[in-house]
């Protein structure tokens, strides 16, 4: 017995002297060798990787090495790199993870390459480059598209619900009564027997044409399913952006207008939240059982690609102060600390986020590169292949967007408000349980 | 062991489950000199190895990192028993725990009923290797597939059984979407899976049941059922404790089931106490957290294993 106990306590010396050690080898300093390159977005290889060619023939002596991951992976994979030393030299970030990874010092610095490579931040979109700029004021990407939220319509349901792409395009809403929004979507609405939502004896439990798709609850964030709503009404999810503190879901501007959205399902407009499970919003969409989904430009594509559909594009819809509003997300580029080679990496990023790569990015019309010269590119290589993206670049011509909300404790605030938001949408709860939900997050910050 | 004597009287049977071990080869050997620990620990020596690099070094590092902060990236803080008293306030602890044990009691009750069927059609019934065999079909396939092949099947727009229940005129089930269903839908696919394989261990303890016991048992004229509860029951005892250690044991870390098809939802339905420390640690980052919940689990599971054996003893055996 003696001797096990002696083998446990060695085990146990082993084991807690064992501490993650990362990377030791030294630098190189001289920009050259391969570098790994990570993106989640598998739409957006082939562009990417025509920059990694051209940048590979404009400097021989680097290579890159793309790697693409589907986002659900793509997060752990990183985090796992991180530790064991081998993460990506560059990778894609995203507005809701680097905070966490910059706080681990986990991404290098770009301010001194910006300075001394003369790069113009006024060339980007307006508001771009600044989401990159840590809590600490260290500039930890650069910007590499941008994306807004609009309305997909199915054009052959608007066309014989009779709703015009005229009226489609300026639809308005309140969270009393929805206004004209609600009206299109409770018209487009259609049950089992050719009933439509707003005629007399609409069978609710039996639908065959939902007027609004629904993705899932949003959790703490909406992007696409409710804060191009909950911002119309002047509500803003932190005291501050970025980096607040102090987060709002206790404001009855809010509750009221997921009261207003989970209300939708209740009245048979909105499929129920059970129903998505394992359900893909736009592959229902395809399938004819939604009229209109709410969704993000990156997946313009996509909709247009299911054959027998024509989908359509419309601008979100006015507020109350005759307003629309649209998040405003931002992808960017950023550099592992722990890389062993930071000189050629930080040339990628800056090839990345130089004209060369996104006009090439803009040439391939899958998303709105961040150079505003570049984006214009973009709208105009979507306009090539029929589709009109109005709808998402007015909220940036007319300044109707709002920030992705940056914060400390993503994940964990994600972790609270999931599940709070999901037992509101499927009728558990009511939306005043939400405050509840705002307590604990909260709580989180002190 | 004391089966010997028992074994004894049906020579022809092989020794399976309960009397493998050395008790009945040791007298026959002769006794060697006590320098065979030196030959002994060479030949323990590579398991040795693989048990302290794989098992204990990480079991004992994450006691230690339960009593810590730790974001994985960084180095860990010593802040004793504080993650424990953070569980034992956390409702979504409890709520895991309660969840879990629904899941655990569906799972192995319906499993063991199942499988002990089974066992009995493949002894007395269904003789052929081949559909004894095809019974541990699905346990080949592994977890994963098997989750999403019933995450298809059961789905609620296009799965092929709510094609079925709809076309009966019944109204369609939202089986991995609804919170009454996904604990009963994610136990069922894990049955579904588990039982052939569970229905072969059981079946090996039915083959070192003696079959004298039977034919006495016979000639006093019982009734199968009779048979079944003072025979078969008693003597398959050891095999079905063994049995049920090892599948609650399994049953309460089912982990890929539900992380490829609920992901712990809908709210909170799901989330299993292996969900939420995958979510804690992954997802959240709180590895000391996580850490502190998986001992806890540890703890449970030790518990729950020696009670089992301890009131179903299942290191004695009825047939003396």
């Amino acid at each position: 017995m003696k001797k096990t106990l002696g083998a446990v306590a060695a085990a146990a010396a082993i084991a807690i002297s064992l501490s993650a050690c990362g990377g030791s080898a030294p630098a190189s300093t001289e920009a050259k060798g391969e570098i790994n390159y990570w993106l989640w977005d598998a739409n957006q290889l082939p562009a990417y990787q025509q920059c990694a060619n051209d940048f590979t023939k404009a400097n021989p002596d680097i290579k890159v090495k793309i790697t693409q991951r589907g986002w659900d992976d793509y997060w752990t994979t990183l985090t796992n790199g991180f530790v064991a030393g081998t993460a990506p030299d560059v990778f894609t970030n995203h507005l809701s993870k680097y905070p966490e990874y910059a706080a681990k010092k986990q991404l290098l610095s770009l301010d001194e390459a910006v300075a001394k490579d003369g790069i113009k931040l006024e060339s980007y979109t307006k508001g771009l480059p600044e989401l990159w700029v840590g809590s600490d004021g260290k500039r930890y990407g650069l910007p590499k598209d941008w994306d807004t939220v609009g309305l997909f319509y199915n054009k052959a349901m608007t066309d014989s619900a009779g709703l015009t792409a005229e009226q489609m395009a300026n639809l308005d809403w309140n969270p009393q009564d929805g206004g004209s929004y609600e009206k299109a979507i409770a018209h487009l609405t259609v049950d089992k027997n050719g009933v439509r939502g707003d005629e007399a004896g609409f069978d609710k439990n039996n639908v065959a044409v939902y007027g609004l798709g629904l993705a899932g609850s949003g959790s703490g964030q909406g992007q696409t399913e409710w804060s191009f709503l909950s911002a119309t009404t002047g509500w803003s999810a932190t005291d501050k952006n970025p980096w607040g503190t102090k987060f709002n879901y206790d404001d009855p501007k809010f509750q009221e207008t997921i009261a207003w959205w989970a209300g939708l399902t209740e009245k048979g407009y909105m499929p129920k939240l059970e129903t998505t499970v394992g359900a893909s919003l736009a592959d229902n969409f395809g399938a004819g059982k939604a009229a209109i989904n709410t969704t993000g430009d990156w997946l313009i594509g996509q909709y247009k690609s299911y054959k027998g559909v024509k989908t359509a594009f419309a601008p979100t819809p006015k507020g109350p102060e005759g307003k629309r509003a649209s998040m405003f997300n931002g992808l960017a580029d950023s550099v592992w600390a722990g890389t062993k080679n930071p000189a050629a990496s930080v040339k990628w990023v800056e090839y990345l986020a130089s004209t060369a790569c996104q006009d090439v990015v803009a040439s391939k019309a899958v998303v709105f590169p961040a150079l505003t010269s570049s984006s214009e590119k973009a709208a105009e290589a979507f306009k090539a292949k029929g589709t009109d993206v109005s709808a998402f670049t007015t909220h940036v011509k007319e300044g109707t967007t709002f920030l992705f909300p940056i914060a400390d404790k993503a994940a964990k605030v994600d972790g609270i408000m999931k599940p709070a938001m999901d037992a509101v949408l499927s009728g558990k709860k009511p939306a005043s349980s939400l405050t509840e939900a705002n307590d604990q997050v909260n709580a989180l910050f002190k | 062991m004391t089966t010997t004597t028992a074994r004894g009287a049906v020579p022809a049977r092989k020794a399976t489950g309960t009397g493998t071990g050395t008790g009945n080869a040791a007298p026959r050997r002769r006794r060697r000199p006590r320098s065979d620990l030196k030959v002994a620990l060479f030949f323990i020596a590579p398991a040795l190895l693989g048990f302290v690099a794989f098992y204990l070094v990480p079991s004992i590092r994450g006691v230690y990192l339960s009593f810590t902060e730790y974001s994985v990236l960084g180095d860990p803080t010593w802040i004793g028993t504080k993650n424990y008293t953070a569980i034992f306030a956390d409702d979504l602890f409890w709520n895991a725990m309660a969840v879990t044990v629904q899941y655990v009691a569906l799972n192995i009750g319906f499993q063991t009923v199942i499988a002990l069927g089974l066992a009995l059609l493949m002894h007395n019934v269904a003789k052929s290797t081949f559909i004894r065999g095809a019974l541990l079909l699905p346990f080949l396939v592994a977890n994963v597939i098997v989750a999403l092949l019933w995450f298809w099947m059961l789905d609620y727009q296009l799965g092929i059984v709510n094609e079925i229940i709809n076309w009966m005129g019944l109204p369609r089930i939202a089986f991995f979407g609804s919170e009454q269903w996904a604990i009963p839908t994610i136990a069922g696919v894990n049955v579904w899976r588990h039982m052939g394989y569970t229905a072969l261990l059981i079946f090996a303890g039915l083959q070192s049941i003696p079959n004298h016991v039977y034919e006495v048992a016979s000639l006093d004229g019982a009734s199968p059922t009779r048979t079944f509860w003072s025979i078969t029951m008693p003597l398959l005892r050891p095999v079905l404790v063994l049995v049920l250690v090892v599948t609650v044991i399994g049953s309460f870390q089912v982990f890929d089931t539900v992380a490829v098809t609920t992901g712990g939802g809908p709210i909170n339905a799901s989330r299993v106490i292996q969900m939420y420390i995958y979510q804690k640690a992954f997802g959240e980052s709180d590895f000391g957290y996580a850490s502190a919940l998986s001992v806890i689990l540890f703890v449970i599971l030790a518990l729950v294993a020696f009670v089992q054996m301890k009131f179903l003893k299942g290191n004695e055996s009825d047939l003396d």
